[in-house]
């Protein structure tokens, strides 16, 4: 398999790349306590962005400042820009306050994608822990727009509790489909839950796919990863057929700045998602 | 049910594979098949743990009741898993409650007969044990991850 990822100049910026453009907020959606979900339109000019599953856009609170945010829309609907945002910092608290027709700049979309293509004729394996799930999800549209191209499709999604599930509706209505295995854990519940209580990567030992012919995509907390990225080389996987997303403090987002270097690494041009294999030797590296 | 199929339905399971047939044999005689109903307990906190389980299919809440919150489900064991281990060490109580989410189908396993059966065959116990540890040690490691509180907030 030719495993790299997706080369994302399909989906450059094609004016200045430091230029942030407005967007206007076309709805707001509350996903958890502190995870919300902007829609975005472009507005005064600015033009829409087709973007590759696993890019992220650098979204600027006018006066407050800038962050780097995975897109978690659908790649076949450019039109509108949907980023799920957990507020963590002031940029994001910001963001949290945001109305429906309050304006942002967007820059983007950078960095590298999802391996969807090299993916064909294999199964999928989509492994998400957190608001993980966010930079997973466009490329869980594009397998399932494209689903006879593709063998089995996995996902495994682990939360905090059921109540700080991302996207519960369409979760139900993937884990309708019959075409889409989907396994839910979380990290503890009260007895309310019916569904599983766990890590994650517990679910990789029994997942439905065959390890010799998938590709699994992996987003979640680094220690998350690491071990999820092991329980499928445990079940024979090789590195080379997992695909991680990466978290940085990403600033210039076209690799000038260096505020995203990991190893040789710039996440955000050389990333966000990389094959497993060429950055394991850095994962745990304390001085990374 | 005939011993011999509780035998082979035993050896399919993950936890019981590539074991050699003349401790499969063994094992077999301690086992019987049962079945649980949505929301029984399969046992209880303090209970004298003198079974374990094959689960076959279904899903078990393995909880731990808080005060001023009422039962908090730390673990739950699905189809292909074990379920228990304090029949393997003194003083053989449940360390926490076990509850069928939804209908259970499982093996359960005589854990007296089996510590008998395993003190007369060492290579038997050596056996039992290698595999329990397994299960110990992943089920520590996935402790020690949600101890992390990975999808907490940062501050």
């Amino acid at each position: 398999m030719a495993a790299t990822t997706e080369s994302a100049a399909a989906a450059l910026p094609a004016t200045d790349p430091m230029r942030p453009e407005p967007f206007e907020v076309r709805h707001v959606t509350r996903e958890t306590g502190d995870t919300f979900t902007l829609t975005l339109v472009p507005v005064a000019g600015a033009r829409s962005r087709p973007f590759l599953p696993g890019q992220f856009n650098m979204l600027y609170v006018f006066g407050v400042g800038e962050v780097p945010i995975s897109i978690s829309g659908d790649p076949a609907r450019p039109e509108v820009l949907v980023h799920t945002i957990r507020a963590v910092g002031a940029t994001t608290r910001a963001m949290q306050k945001l109305e429906k027709g309050a304006w942002v700049g967007v820059r983007g979309p950078f960095g590298t994608s999802w391996p969807v293509h090299e993916a064909h004729g294999q199964d999928v394996v989509l492994i998400a822990g957190g608001i993980g799930l966010a930079p997973i999800r466009p490329a869980l549209y594009h397998v399932l727009l494209h689903r006879a191209l593709y063998g089995r499709v996995v996902v495994l999604y682990g939360a905090r509790t059921p109540r700080d599930m991302l996207y519960a509706k369409e979760l139900r209505d993937w884990r309708s489909r019959f075409d889409v295995n989907v396994d839910v854990t979380v990290d503890r519940a009260t007895m309310e839950w019916q569904g599983a209580v766990g890590v994650v990567t517990k679910m990789v030992q029994r997942s439905p796919f065959d390890p010799s012919a998938a590709i699994a995509l992996i987003c979640g907390p680094e220690v998350m990863i690491r071990y999820a990225a092991l329980g499928l080389q445990q079940r024979g996987m090789p590195g080379s057929s997992v695909f991680v997303s990466m978290e940085r403090n990403m600033k210039c987002a076209v690799g000038v700045c260096g505020h995203c270097q990991f190893g040789p690494f710039f996440v955000c041009k050389d990333g966000p998602v990389f094959r497993y294999d060429r950055i394991q030797p850095f994962f745990g590296m304390r001085e990374v | 049910m005939t011993i011999h199929s509780l035998g082979s339905v035993l050896a399919e399971h993950p936890f019981f594979r590539e074991l050699p047939t003349p401790h499969l044999d063994t094992v077999t005689g301690c086992v019987s098949n049962v079945v649980f109903p949505p929301g029984e307990f399969v046992f209880r906190e303090g209970q004298a743990a003198d079974r374990f389980y094959v689960v076959r299919e279904g899903r078990v809440a393995v909880e731990v009741f808080v005060p001023n919150k009422g039962p908090v489900t730390i673990e739950t064991i699905e189809g292909g898993e074990v379920l228990g281990w304090s029949w393997l060490f003194p003083p053989y109580r449940a360390h926490f409650d076990a509850r069928a989410l939804n209908a259970v189908r499982a093996l359960e396993l005589d854990g007296a007969c089996l510590r008998t059966k395993c003190e007369k065959d060492p290579a038997l116990g050596y056996e039992l044990t290698r595999r329990f540890n397994q299960i110990i040690v992943a089920r520590l490691e996935a402790t020690r991850m949600q101890l992390l509180d990975l999808y907490g907030r940062d501050d």
